[in-house]
């Protein structure tokens, strides 16, 4: 019998549940990390890191050193918080990475809201620590980065910290309905809140400041693209406002597809929160297997076996060719060249192809464990890495020869949604998007991981930061990890296990598990109580397909994750959007939109 | 409306050759398209066939299922798999993807609904012509999957009613198509939902 969708409101309305988990919770009380002093993957050390910040610290009498950390972190009090941003900036930080917070509910300033920083000229990041109560309020900071504007409105959402001057607080993934936040440890993560049709808040039609008092013969036309619409790929929602053909004014609504990763993961062990990992961005899915087992590995001071490191290389950087192949199949798609989108998704099936030998899935894999691999890749895998390296130049050059010099397609890229590099910065963007602007700008290359700075290749940049760069930058990284591909697969494989020696991360052998007593008693005690990372916080950033996709986590000493914060670079890539498109038309807007390839699962969490 | 059974499988299509339809009693309906298509061959050089008017046009409808995707997350990629090249589900008829719920009576729900996106897949839906049939794609969009989060619905079939289920996170594109052939034999056999 199907559900009524009355019955649903009432039994959902009911908070008696979330009220319960209040005093289940405050048996355990835990008030923050205490500095940790572990930090393998920073060659220069705590010692180097905390030089730096003593250096950093006193460009501003607010900033206060915290000491062990695996970035330069300081204490700032909330209402100095502006000036040291201003400050900041001023001194090479131009870049805001990140803001997020965690909350420590038996504390007396419950929350702590973080800002990452980064210098692209000193290479360098900063992390702010704010602390404030329930009924506090932190300054705005979209007065000094612009990128603050959605992670506050983010912040404010999930938290409900409340940011003074802010021009537009509102929520920002969850729904009209909803009450109560989110993220707070007292929130129930089942708890939900029904919206009906006639909750549904109508969005105020924008118009930018420039058109205000312009005056023109044509009348003034709100228009509303999606959440459903082909060219918004399925859940982003654009409301433009139109003079003529001209748009004049722009919104995004953003949340349809919030499936609440973070929470979550709280919810899960560090094991288990490896396929909400997957489901981030969908089209690289394998790369973000990477990022958050590298940053649990971080975490824990480990490093995987270098054969499973080499795997988790080859196949990240196929993984970026699928993404690549995909925002660009599905973007010349959205200008009618329907062919290229045929034909690119060709060698993506052999890419999956490839992937799914390894573990038996395709899109989602899952493949990566905390220290290694689940399983070993199979004896033909660098033979079929090579056919495919030997097979994929060939559909690059031939779409390159159908559109590069298309009339058709050069007249709706060229100068179209251009965003300059100041501004990109700005923003916040990373990836292709911002190389597309000329930053050469690349994680793999500013703090190398998976052994990537021993290879040769370059960073591919472009000018004009508009639909046509950002065509011109993927094709070209698609071309740059094919030789660091080709280079990987000529070292071949180092020998050895694909998961590190270490009972407390990794299962034991099934063969062991099932004669040796002391290996039963692991593998029991591995399933039962997971894996106990050491109280602490840390970040990791990796390159994605889209840009800096970083995970910073918090742990309590148990066996779930206390925090789990994803850096998504779709989301402030698409904060910036309406900027874009101002003064452009409604097919240039949907050619931009494509070629920024926001994915939906990373961009809503 | 379920069509009636035939009470002689055999016989599912009658040739009538310088006899007026009608004379003797249907026996038939035109069941699975394989057995069908025998028949006509059997038939060659026939003039016409009769059969009933419901069933002629399930079969119809059923060999033209034109898709709206309603693609949210990871399930749409594996639907963009399976109408594009390699899986080409064109194979089975239902290669017509229209964005438009006024020109599509399938819409297959690919990826995790929210709470937020609900009143707009209860919209969409209601906006599609009749007959219309629903498919939910995946785990999420079956039972919310492993979201058993505050913001996440948990199946669709919360807002709008479903004929076929597909299990898999994500389902392969095979399985999709497997779902589409069971939903064509589902019409074919007569079994329409109308209304809600």
């Amino acid at each position: 019998m199907r559900r009524g969708f009355r019955a649903v409101v009432a039994a959902r309305n009911d908070t008696s549940i979330a009220m319960s988990t209040l005093t289940k919770f405050s048996a355990t009380p835990f008030t923050g990390p205490a500095p940790t002093n572990r930090d393998p993957f920073i060659p220069a050390g705590v010692e180097a890191i905390d030089a730096r910040a003593a250096e950093i610290a006193p460009s501003h009498p607010a900033l206060q050193r915290e000491s062990g950390q695996d970035m330069a972190t300081f204490d700032v009090p909330p209402e100095a918080i502006v000036d040291v941003l201003r400050t900041l900036k001023a001194n090479g930080y131009t870049m805001p990475l990140d803001l997020w917070a965690v909350d420590y509910p038996h504390r007396d300033k419950r929350f702590d809201v973080l800002y990452q920083l980064y210098s692209l000229k000193s290479n360098e990041r900063v992390r702010l620590k704010v602390r404030v109560g329930e009924e506090e309020a932190i300054p705005t900071g979209t007065g000094v980065f612009k990128g603050l504007d959605w992670y506050e409105r983010e912040t404010f959402d999930m938290f409900g910290v409340r940011f003074d001057g802010h021009p537009n607080l509102r929520r920002i993934l969850c729904h009209e309905a909803f009450q109560g936040h989110a993220l707070r440890k007292d929130y129930d993560p089942a708890q939900r809140w029904v919206l009906t049709e006639k909750d549904v808040a109508r969005i105020i039609p924008k118009i930018d400041p420039r058109f205000e008092d312009v005056d023109t013969d044509f009348e003034r036309v709100t228009l509303n693209l999606g959440p459903s619409h082909p060219a918004t790929h399925g859940t982003l929602r654009i409301v433009v406002t139109l003079d003529g053909e001209t748009i004049i004014g722009a919104d995004q609504e953003i949340g349809y597809l919030h499936r609440c990763f973070e929470k979550m993961s709280e919810t899960h062990t560090y094991q288990q929160v490896m396929p909400y990992t997957d489901r981030l961005n969908y089209c690289s899915a394998f790369i973000n297997n990477v990022g958050y087992s590298l940053t649990v590995e971080k975490l824990l001071g480990i490093t995987a076996p270098p054969r499973a490191q080499h795997i988790r290389l080859i196949l990240s950087e196929f993984m970026r060719i699928a993404d690549h192949l995909v925002c660009l199949g599905t973007n010349l798609v959205d200008m009618g060249a329907l062919t290229n989108f045929w034909y690119l998704f060709q060698p993506r099936e052999e890419i999956y192809g490839l992937i799914e030998a390894c573990c038996g899935a395709r899109l989602l894999p899952s493949y990566c464990r905390i220290g290694g691999l689940a399983v070993d890749a199979p004896s033909d895998f660098l033979q079929n890495a090579q056919r495919l390296v030997n097979m994929l130049p060939k559909y690059i050059d031939d779409v390159e020869k159908l559109i590069d010099k298309n009339k058709i397609f050069l007249d709706r890229v060229v100068g179209i949604a251009p965003i300059s590099a100041e501004a990109a910065i700005d923003y916040g963007f990373t990836g292709p998007c911002l190389r597309a602007c000329g930053v050469a700008y690349d994680v793999r290359k500013a703090s190398p991981y998976l052994g990537y700075e021993t290879y040769d290749w370059q960073v591919p940049i472009a000018d004009g930061g508009d639909t046509f760069a950002r065509y011109l930058v993927r094709m070209e990284e698609m071309r740059q990890s094919l030789k660091i591909l080709q280079q990987a697969i000529n070292r071949g494989l180092p020998d050895g296990p694909v998961i590190v020696d270490n009972p407390y991360v990794a299962l034991p052998p099934k063969a062991k598990v099932y004669n040796e007593m002391e290996s039963l008693i692991y593998h029991f005690k591995l399933i039962m109580h997971g894996i106990q990372p050491p109280v602490g916080e840390t970040y990791f950033p990796v390159e994605g397909g889209n840009g800096e996709l970083g995970f910073h986590i918090v742990s309590d000493g148990t066996k779930n994750p206390y925090r789990v914060r994803c850096r998504p670079p779709c989301f402030q890539i698409y904060s910036a959007f309406p900027d874009m498109i101002i003064g452009q038309t409604i097919p240039d807007a949907i050619a931009a939109l494509g070629s920024l390839n926001i994915i939906a699962g990373e961009l809503d969490h | 409306m379920p069509t009636e059974n035939s009470e002689n499988p055999r016989s599912i299509i009658s040739r009538k050759r310088g006899e007026a339809p009608g004379e003797q009693p249907e026996k038939g309906l035109i069941t699975l398209p394989g057995e069908s298509e025998r028949e006509i061959d059997d038939l060659a050089g026939g003039t016409y066939l009769t059969t009933k008017l419901d069933t002629m046009v399930n079969w119809a409808r059923g060999n033209s299922l034109w898709p709206l995707p309603f693609g949210t997350a990871c399930c749409a990629i594996e639907f963009m798999s399976m109408v594009s090249s390699h899986y080409d589900v064109a194979r089975f008829g239902a290669e017509v993807v229209r964005f438009s719920p006024r020109q599509a009576d399938m819409m297959i729900v690919a990826g995790t609904i929210v709470d937020k996106m609900g009143p707009v897949l209860k919209k969409i839906y209601d906006q599609m012509p009749e007959p219309k049939y629903v498919v939910a794609m995946g785990a999420c969009a079956t039972s919310g999957g492993f979201y058993r989060a505050y913001h996440v619905m948990q199946g669709i079939d919360e807002i709008v009613p479903v004929d076929m289920w597909v299990p898999g996170c994500p389902p392969t594109p095979e399985g999709l198509i497997y779902a589409i052939l069971k939903l064509k034999e589902k019409i074919e056999r007569g079994e329409v939902r109308r209304g809600v």
